[in-house]
C-alpha cells in the first residue's frame, strides 16, 4: 500500500506504508541523525506530534525491547524511513518496530529517499508536511493549519521508600531515563505537571528541582516562569533541554526557532568553564538566544561547537544549572551522566543552606 | 592548545614493504598524515623503503630516506636530520616497533627526540600482554582469561578454573598450526598435546574462547586536552574467530541496540582515555549475542587499517587529524575538511551502509590452507557503499574480481554439486569462499537457523542473504517487471547478476530500468548525513529519487586497480594518483573510479571526483553516461582497467591512449606474434593449445622445456616451466578447468638474463627511462626477481637492441602513454611479454630518475607530444651508482602456499636499496625484503636437492655460509644465516621452509639470489 508525503513547501514523496496503514496525520517534518536508538527516539515525548526522519536508512534491525522506552508510548506522531526491518533476531527483542507502530497507531512511510528529504529540511528549514493515503493536492496544503504542539503530559509520581534526596521533577513531557537516572543516582522522585504552583511544589519539601525535557515552544509556558523564579531561590534546580530553554526565559533571555534544529547523538558541545568537549546527545528544535543571557543574571556554561548555540546555563552564587542537552542520553553516548551526581551534589552541599 | 611552536622538524616513519597485515592503508596514512603537518608548517622528514608508495614521493614530505626500516639505518638518518621529534604511529606495526626500540635503546633520548602522538608507557600497555591484562583490570574492563602454559595438567587445571569451551594457541607455529578448541577435558588432552609438540617452545596459550560473539570495532580519536570521538563502530559479519583483517565488516553497527552500543562506546573511551592515547585507537570488542556481557579484544594504539576503512566509510580522515594532534592541536581546533564548516570534534552520521570484503590470494594459491583464523591472510579488500545490506554486500562482491561466473550468479563452481548436508557441514569452516558457500546452501533450502548453527554469524545477516538468494529465484520464476528489476536494483543486484539468472537482453532490461519510478542515483559522503552543507567531492551510486552527482565537465575518468592481490598491488595505486595530478596541473577535472579503501587514489581529496564503485562495465558505464568524460584512461589501473577496454570501446566509449588495436596487438597470442614477426624481432617459438593432445603436440615440437601459462593473466597466474610429458599432463588437467575456453600458451622456454622496461611514447616517439636486469634468470616471474638499475651484465650492444626492440614494439603498436616489455637476453635479444600499461616498476623507476613518469605518460596520453613536455627520444642516461629493487614475501602468513620461485608471482611487495656498488644496494634493499643482514655470514640449511647444485654449495663454504644439508625432524641449529629450499614439493622442504618461518630465519627460494649473494660477498670480501 502507498503512502504519500507532502510537505508545506508543496515537494512530495510516495513510498509503503507502514505501521498504521490508514491513519493520515500531520505534523512538523524534523529529521534525526542518530544510527542507533530508534525505540528510544520514538518514544521520546519531546518528538510528540512531530513526523521524525530517520537519516539512517536501516530502521528496527534490532526490533523493540523493554525497558527502551522513553514514555508508555511512541511520542512521535509518524515516522519516515527508508528501509524498516521485516524480520528481527534480536534476543531482547519483543516485536518488531512495524508491530509497535501498529500496536501504538503510528503511520508511517518507507522507501522514501530520505537523503533527498533532509537536505529540503536543511535548506527550508522544519516545516508542516502530511501523510496521507492518497496524494495530496499541493495546493489544497493549508499552511496556516496549526498543529496543536501544547501536550499536557500524564503526571505520575513515584512515592518512594526511603532514600535520603528528594527531587520534585516537572514534567513537561519528561523521558523515562530521566527518572532512572534520579532513582540510580539515590533520589526520591515526586513528578508534577506544569500546572503545579509554588506552593504546592514547597509542600512536597523538595531537596532539588528538575525542570524536564518536552516538545513544543518554550514560550507557550509563560504560566509557569515565575514559579520557576521562586524555585530557584529555594532549591537546586536542574533544567533540561525545554527545562532549560524555561530557565532561560523565566530569568528574562529569549529564545527562538532553530532552522532545523539539532537532532542527533554526535554534538560536541564545550564546557566553557573546563574548555572540556563532549558528545551529546540531542533534540531540540528551539534554542536560547545566547545573546540575550548577558542581560540576564545567568551565565552561559557551554555551547555547540559548530554553531554557538546555547548548550548551558547556571545562575553564579545559586545551585542553579541547565543544558539543552541530553545528559540521560537514551539514545546517545553518556558523557554527560555525571551531571545527575552534580546535582546531587548540590542537593547535599548547598541545598540545605538555600531554604533553610 | 593551539599547534606546538617548540617543534620544527617531525620525522615520519613508515611502514616498509607492503606484506600481508600490513598493506597499502599505510601508505595512505602515512602520506595523509605527510601532507597535514606540512599544511602546519612543519618540516618533516620520511624514512621508507618502500618506492612504490605515494608517501615517498618528493612532494609528500621535504626529505624522503628510501632506505632499509632498521635500527641502524634510522639512526644513521635521524643523526644527520637532527629532529625534534618523531610521530611513529602511522606507519603500522614496523613503524611502532621501531620507535619503542630506538626508545629503549636510548637513542632518541640521546638525540634530545620527542616520541609525538603516543607515549611509549602506552604503547607498552597496549602491546604487552601482561601489561594490557593489569591495564583492563584496574579499568573493570573484561578481558577473555588466558595464561602460558608448558605442560598439560597446568592447562587442564586453567580449563576448570575459566570453563570450557577454550582455545589452545600454540607459540610460534605458523598461522597458529597446531591449535583448536577444547569443549571438555578429552578434548583439551589431545589439542593441548598436540598443540604443546609443535610449538618449538612447547608453549602454548590456553584461553576462554569466546568463539561466536559479535565481533565490534571502534575507531577512537583522542585529543591532548582528553576529548574524544568515535570516528566509526564497525560489526563483522563473521563472528570472533575470524580476523578482523579477513572478516567481512560492516560500519555502522547493524544489531546493536542502544544500550549495548553505548556499553561497548564507554568501554573504548574508558580504555582510550586511560591509555591517554593522542591520536588514533583502534579497540576491538566482543559481545555476547545472547546477553549484556562483553569482553574487550584487543586495542591498537595507532593508525590500523581499520581506520582507513573508517576514514573511507565515514569521510572522516583519521591519519591527517591524528598528525594535527599529535603536534598539539585539539578536536575542537581543527576544522572537519568535508562540511569546511564544522569540527573535527564530532562523531560522524551515515545515511548508507558500507560493506567490506577482504580479498585474498588464494586463487593464485589453491593448494594453500584456505581456512581462516586469527591471523590475518588476506591480501588486500575492497570496500562498497549502499543503502541497505544487501545491496552494499553485492556491490563489494561485484569489486571483488574473483571468478565472474560465481559473482554473477553468487554460486561458487565446487558447490554446485554438494548436497544441503555437505554444504551445512562446509560453512563451519570460515574460508575465503564462504560467503558463496552460504549462498549455496540457500539456494539448496537452508534455514536461517541451520546457518547459524553452523556458521554462528548473526541471523540478521544470514537472513539478508537470505534476501538475495530470494530475490534471484524471483527473477528467475517470475515475469520482469519494472517492478522486480528495481527491487533487484534496491538489494545491489547490477544488470550482470539479473542477466545470469534470467535470458533478458540489455535493451528489455534498460527499457524496464526507465520505466521504474526510482533510478540509479549518486549520492554525496559527508560524514554528516546531510545535516550540513559538505563539499566533498565524493560518491556512491544507490536507487533513489533524487542524483546529487552533477556532471564535471571538461573531465577524464582514471580507472583505478580494485583491490590489493599478488600481482597487483599499490603500485598501480601510485600510477593512478599521478595520472590525477597530470589530468589536473593540464587543466583537467580528473575522475576516479575505485574500490579499494585502503588508498591514497580513494581519498577523496586526490581527484576532483571520486566514484567509490565497483571496477565493473555496468558500474563504470553509468558513470560515464552521467559524466560523458572527454574519454577514459586504462592505463594506470592494471589488469583490471586493461580487461575493461573492449567493453568501453564496444560502448562508444573513448579510451585515451593506446587503442583497443595496440592493446590486443599485445595481448593476443597471434596478433603478437605477427607483430613480432613483422618487425623482425626474436621471441620464443610457442603455440596455444585449448586440449591436452594438442598442448603435447606442442611441446614435443618446440622440445621441454616449456613455459606454459593462461592467455590474459596476471602476475603469471598460473604459469610454470614443465619438464616433461609427465609434469604438462599434471599442469594441464586444473589449468584447462580454470581456463573457460581461453587457449593455453605454450612457449620454448629460453634460460638466459631476464630484462625489462618500461616506455613512454606519443605514438611517434619512444623514450626508455632504463633497462632493469633481473638478478634471478628467466623462469622467475619478474615481480620476484630483484631487479637491478642499471643492468649489470648487459654490454652496450644487447642494450642498444633492447632500446631498439623496444623503440620499434613503442611505434607498431601506436602506444601512446606507457608499455612494459620484458625480455630474454640469450644467444640473442628475445621478447617474452608486453604490458599495454603502466607496470610494477613504474614508482620505482620514478623514484630513481626523479621523473613522474605516469604524469608524463598522462601528458602524452592527453595530446602532448615528446616536445611539449621536454622529453627525448631514446634511452635516459644511466647513473654511476645501482639501485636495486627487492621482492618482499608473505609466506608466514600463508601455511601451505608455495614457495620455490616460479613464474607464478609470490611476493606481495618490494624494496629499494640504493648504493655506490651492487653490493651495497643489494646489502641495503636485502633489509627490508629477506630480512637479511649480507654483512653477517654464518651456517645454512640446504634441501638435499638444492645440496645437488655442486658449484653453488662449493661457493656458500668458501663464501663463509657453510651448508648442511636437512634431514626430517633434526634439531634446529642456532645462527642460521639462512635457509635454501628451490623445490617446495617434497615432505622435507616443506618441513624446512616451514621451520624456517617459524623461527624468523632468512628463507631463499632461489639458486640465483644465493648464487649473486655469495658472489657479491666475495666480491666484497676480496675487495
Amino acid at each position: 500500500m502507498k503512502k504519500y508525503l507532502t510537505l508545506e513547501n508543496g515537494d512530495q514523496f510516495v513510498g509503503t506504508a507502514v505501521g498504521d496503514l490508514t491513519k493520515e496525520i500531520k505534523g512538523e517534518l524534523v529529521f534525526t541523525t542518530s544510527m542507533v536508538g530508534y525505540q528510544e527516539t520514538l518514544t521520546d515525548p519531546s518528538y510528540t506530534n512531530q513526523i521524525i526522519t530517520f537519516t539512517y536508512p536501516l530502521i528496527g534491525n534490532y526490533g523493540i525491547s523493554l525497558h527502551a522506552n522513553q514514555s508508555p508510548t511512541v511520542a512521535a506522531s509518524a515516522v519516515v524511513m527508508q528501509e524498516l526491518a521485516s524480520t528481527v533476531f534480536h534476543y531482547q527483542s519483543v516485536m518488531t518496530l512495524d508491530e509497535f507502530l501498529k500496536k501504538s497507531n503510528v503511520p508511517g512511510i518507507a522507501g522514501v529517499d530520505t537523503r533527498q528529504l533532509t537536505k529540503i529540511i536543511r535548506k527550508h528549514g522544519t516545516m508542516k508536511a502530511s501523510l496521507t493515503n492518497q496524494p495530496l493536492d499541493t495546493s489544497s496544503f493549508n499552511k496556516t493549519q496549526s498543529v496543536d504542539m501544547i501536550v499536557k503530559s500524564a503526571t505520575f509520581s513515584h512515592p518512594e521508600d526511603e532514600k535520603p534526596d528528594h527531587v520534585v521533577l516537572v514534567d513537561f513531557g519528561v523521558k523515562a531515563n530521566i527518572v532512572e537516572f534520579l532513582k540510580n543516582f539515590g533520589a526520591n522522585v515526586t513528578v508534577v505537571t506544569p500546572e503545579a504552583t509554588f506552593e504546592s511544589i514547597e509542600a512536597l519539601n523538595p531537596d532539588g528541582i528538575l525542570l524536564s525535557n518536552g516538545p513544543g515552544d518554550p514560550e507557550e509556558f509563560t504560566d509557569f516562569l515565575p514559579v520557576i523564579r521562586q524555585l530557584q531561590e529555594h532549591y537546586p534546580l536542574f533544567g533540561i533541554c525545554l527545562g532549560h530553554q524555561l530557565l532561560a526565559l523565566a530569568n528574562g533571555a529569549r529564545t527562538y526557532k532553530m532552522v532545523f534544529g539539532h537532532r542527533g547523538i554526535n554534538h560536541p558541545v564545550k564546557n566553557l568553564l573546563t574548555d572540556e568537549v563532549i558528545i551529546t546527545s540531542q533534540n531540540h528544535g528551539y534554542a536560547v538566544d545566547i545573546d540575550s543571557v548577558s542581560e540576564t543574571p545567568l551565565e552561559v556554561t557551554a555551547v555547540e561547537i559548530n554553531d554557538h548555540t546555547c548548550e548551558g546555563l547556571r545562575y553564579p552564587g545559586k545551585p542553579v544549572f541547565s543544558v539543552q542537552y541530553h545528559p540521560e542520553a537514551a539514545p546517545g553516548p553518556h558523557e554527560a551522566t555525571r551531571l545527575f551526581s552534580k546535582f546531587m551534589g548540590l542537593m547535599n552541599t548547598n541545598g540545605g543552606v538555600q531554604h533553610a | 592548545m593551539p599547534k606546538r611552536t617548540d617543534l620544527n622538524k617531525i620525522v615520519i616513519i613508515g611502514s616498509g614493504p607492503i606484506v600481508i597485515g600490513q598493506a597499502a592503508e599505510f601508505d595512505y596514512a602515512g602520506s595523509q598524515a605527510c601532507l597535514s603537518l606540512k599544511e602546519e608548517g612543519y618540516d618533516t622528514v620520511l624514512i621508507n623503503s618502500n618506492p612504490a608508495t605515494i608517501m615517498t614521493d618528493d612532494e609528500i614530505a621535504d626529505k624522503v630516506y628510501l632506505e632499509p626500516l632498521t635500527i641502524d639505518s634510522v639512526t644513521a638518518i635521524l643523526k644527520k636530520e637532527k629532529p625534534d621529534a618523531i610521530l611513529p604511529t602511522l606507519g603500522g606495526q614496523t613503524g611502532l616497533n621501531l620507535a619503542v626500540e630506538l626508545a629503549k635503546k636510548g637513542i632518541l633520548a640521546d638525540l634530545g627526540i620527542e616520541l609525538l602522538g603516543t607515549n611509549l608507557h602506552t604503547i607498552n600497555q597496549a602491546e604487552d600482554r601482561e601489561a594490557f591484562k593489569d591495564l583492563m583490570n584496574d579499568l573493570s574492563q573484561p578481558i577473555p582469561p588466558s595464561k602460558t602454559v608448558y605442560d598439560l595438567q597446568t592447562g587442564l587445571d586453567f580449563a576448570h578454573e575459566i570453563g570450557y569451551p577454550v582455545i589452545i594457541r600454540p607459540a610460534y607455529t605458523l598461522g597458529g598450526t597446531g591449535g583448536g578448541f577444547a569443549h571438555n577435558d578429552d578434548e583439551m588432552k589431545t589439542v593441548l598435546n598436540r598443540g604443546l609438540t609443535m610449538s618449538p617452545e612447547t608453549e602454548c596459550l590456553v584461553e576462554k574462547s569466546i568463539a561466536g560473539y559479535k565481533e565490534i570495532e571502534f575507531e577512537v580519536m583522542r585529543d591532548h586536552k582528553g576529548s574524544s570521538i568515535i570516528v566509526a563502530g564497525m560489526e563483522n559479519f563473521d563472528p570472533v574467530g575470524v580476523h578482523t583483517g579477513d572478516s567481512i565488516v560492516f560500519t555502522p553497527t547493524q544489531t546493536l541496540n542502544d544500550k549495548e552500543y553505548q556499553r561497548l562506546r564507554d568501554a573504548s573511551l574508558t580504555i582510550v582515555n586511560a591509555l591517554k592515547i593522542e591520536g588514533g585507537c583502534n579497540v576491538q570488542l566482543a559481545q555476547d549475542p545472547y546477553s549484556e556481557h562483553y569482553y574487550v579484544i584487543e586495542v591498537n594504539p595507532r593508525v590500523s587499517r581499520s581506520s582507513a576503512l573508517a576514514s573511507k566509510a565515514t569521510g572522516y580522515p583519521i591519519a591527517k587529524i591524528a598528525a594535527k594532534i599529535a603536534v598539539g592541536l585539539n578536536l575542537d581546533e581543527i576544522i572537519n575538511p568535508i562540511t569546511q564548516t564544522t569540527y573535527a570534534m564530532f562523531e560522524p552520521a551515515l545515511d548508507y551502509v558500507v560493506a567490506k570484503i577482504p580479498r585474498f590470494a588464494f586463487d593464485k594459491f589453491y593448494h594453500a590452507d584456505r581456512k581462516l583464523g586469527t591471523q590475518m591472510k588476506a591480501t588486500g579488500e575492497v570496500m562498497a557503499i549502499g543503502s541497505n545490506i544487501e545491496e552494499s554486500l553485492l556491490k563489494a562482491v561485484q569489486s571483488l574480481e574473483l571468478d565472474s561466473q560465481m559473482q554473477a550468479s553468487l554460486l561458487p563452481d565446487d558447490a554446485k554439486d554438494k548436497s544441503l548436508a555437505e554444504l551445512l557441514e562446509t560453512i563451519k569452516t570460515p574460508t575465503d569462499i564462504r560467503l558463496f558457500e552460504i549462498f549455496a546452501a540457500i539456494g539448496k533450502g537452508a534455514t536461517i537457523k541451520q546457518l547459524h548453527e553452523s556458521t554462528k554469524i548473526d541471523m540478521f545477516f544470514l537472513a539478508k542473504l537470505m534476501n538475495i538468494i530470494d530475490m534471484q529465484k524471483e527473477l528467475t520464476t517470475t515475469m520482469l517487471t519494472a517492478e522486480t528489476v528495481l527491487k533487484a536494483q534496491k538489494l545491489g543486484f547490477d544488470d550482470d547478476m539479473i542477466k545470469a539468472v534470467t535470458d533478458v537482453t540489455d535493451s528489455a532490461l534498460a527499457k524496464l530500468h526507465a520505466m521504474a519510478d526510482q533510478h540509479l542515483v549518486y549520492k554525496m559522503v559527508d560524514t554528516c548525513a546531510a545535516e550540513f552543507e559538505s563539499f566533498t567531492p565524493y560518491f556512491y551510486s544507490t536507487v533513489g529519487t533524487e542524483n546529487e552527482s552533477q556532471p564535471l565537465g571538461n573531465s577524464v575518468i582514471v580507472l583505478g586497480a580494485g583491490p590489493i592481490r599478488i600481482g597487483q598491488g599499490v603500485e598501480f595505486d601510485y600510477t593512478t594518483v599521478h595520472s590525477v595530478k597530470a589530468l589536473q596541473s593540464a587543466g583537467y577535472n580528473a575522475i576516479i573510479i575505485n574500490n579499494n579503501p585502503e588508498t591514497v587514489s580513494t581519498d577523496f581529496s586526490i581527484s576532483d571526483k571520486l566514484y567509490f564503485e565497483p571496477l565493473t562495465i555496468d558500474s563504470v558505464m553509468n558513470i560515464v553516461n552521467l559524466e560523458k568524460p572527454i574519454g577514459v584512461i586504462v592505463q594506470f589501473g592494471g589488469q583490471t582497467a586493461i580487461n575493461l577496454t573492449q567493453q568501453l570501446t564496444d560502448r562508444g566509449v573513448k579510451i585515451l591512449g593506446t587503442n583497443m588495436a595496440g592493446i590486443e596487438q599485445t595481448e593476443n597470442r597471434h596478433e603478437f606474434e605477427d607483430l613480432l614477426i613483422d618487425q623482425g624481432i626474436a621471441h620464443p617459438a610457442g603455440d596455444t593449445a585449448t586440449d591436452i593432445p594438442g598442448a603435447h603436440e606442442i611441446a614435443t615440437k618446440l622440445g621441454y622445456p616449456v613455459l606454459v601459462r593462461p592467455s590474459f593473466v596476471l602476475g603469471g597466474k598460473g604459469m610454470a616451466i614443465v619438464h616433461d610429458q609427465d609434469e604438462l599432463n599434471d599442469y594441464l588437467v586444473p589449468a584447462l578447468k580454470h581456463s573457460h575456453g581461453e587457449p593455453i600458451l605454450i612457449d620454448k622456454y629460453i634460460k638466459g638474463t631476464e630484462c625489462e622496461v618500461d616506455i613512454l611514447s606519443d605514438g611517434n616517439q619512444v623514450f626508455i627511462p632504463g633497462i632493469m636486469e633481473h638478478l634471478e634468470g628467466a623462469g622467475v616471474h619478474s615481480g620476484d626477481s630483484i631487479a637491478m638499475y642499471p643492468p649489470q651484465t648487459l654490454t652496450d650492444v644487447q642494450k642498444a637492441e633492447i632500446v631498439q626492440i623496444a623503440t620499434k614494439i613503442g611505434e607498431s603498436v601506436h602506444c601512446i602513454g606507457m608499455m612494459n616489455i620484458q625480455f630474454i637476453v640469450a644467444d640473442q635479444v628475445y621478447v617474452i611479454e608486453v604490458n599495454p600499461r603502466a607496470s610494477r616498476t613504474v614508482p620505482f623507476m620514478s623514484k630513481i630518475t626523479h621523473m613522474h613518469l605516469a604524469q608524463l605518460a598522462t601528458q602524452l596520453i592527453i595530446g602532448k607530444s615528446f616536445d611539449e613536455i621536454d622529453l627525448q627520444p631514446g634511452m635516459y642516461p644511466e647513473p654511476d651508482s645501482v639501485y636495486v629493487k627487492a621482492p618482499v614475501f608473505s609466506f608466514a602468513k600463508l601455511p601451505g602456499a608455495p614457495t620455490a620461485l616460479s613464474p607464478e608471482m609470490k611476493s606481495t611487495g618490494e624494496d629499494l636499496g640504493h648504493g655506490k656498488t651492487l653490493s651495497e644496494a643489494l646489502h641495503k634493499a636485502l633489509f627490508d625484503s629477506y630480512d637479511f643482514d649480507s654483512d653477517k655470514t654464518g651456517p645454512i640449511l640446504v634441501t638435499p636437492y638444492d645440496a645437488k647444485n655442486i658449484d653453488l654449495m662449493t661457493a656458500l663454504d668458501a663464501g663463509g655460509y657453510p651448508h648442511q644439508v636437512y634431514q626430517l625432524d633434526q634439531e634446529w641449529p642456532d645462527n642460521l644465516a639462512f635457509v635454501l629450499a628451490t623445490e617446495d614439493e617434497s615432505d622435507l622442504a616443506k618441513q624446512l621452509t616451514t621451520r624456517a618461518l617459524s623461527h624468523e630465519v632468512t628463507l631463499f627460494t632461489a639458486a640465483d639470489t644465493v648464487a649473486a649473494l655469495v658472489k657479491q660477498t666475495s666480491a666484497k670480501q676480496a675487495g
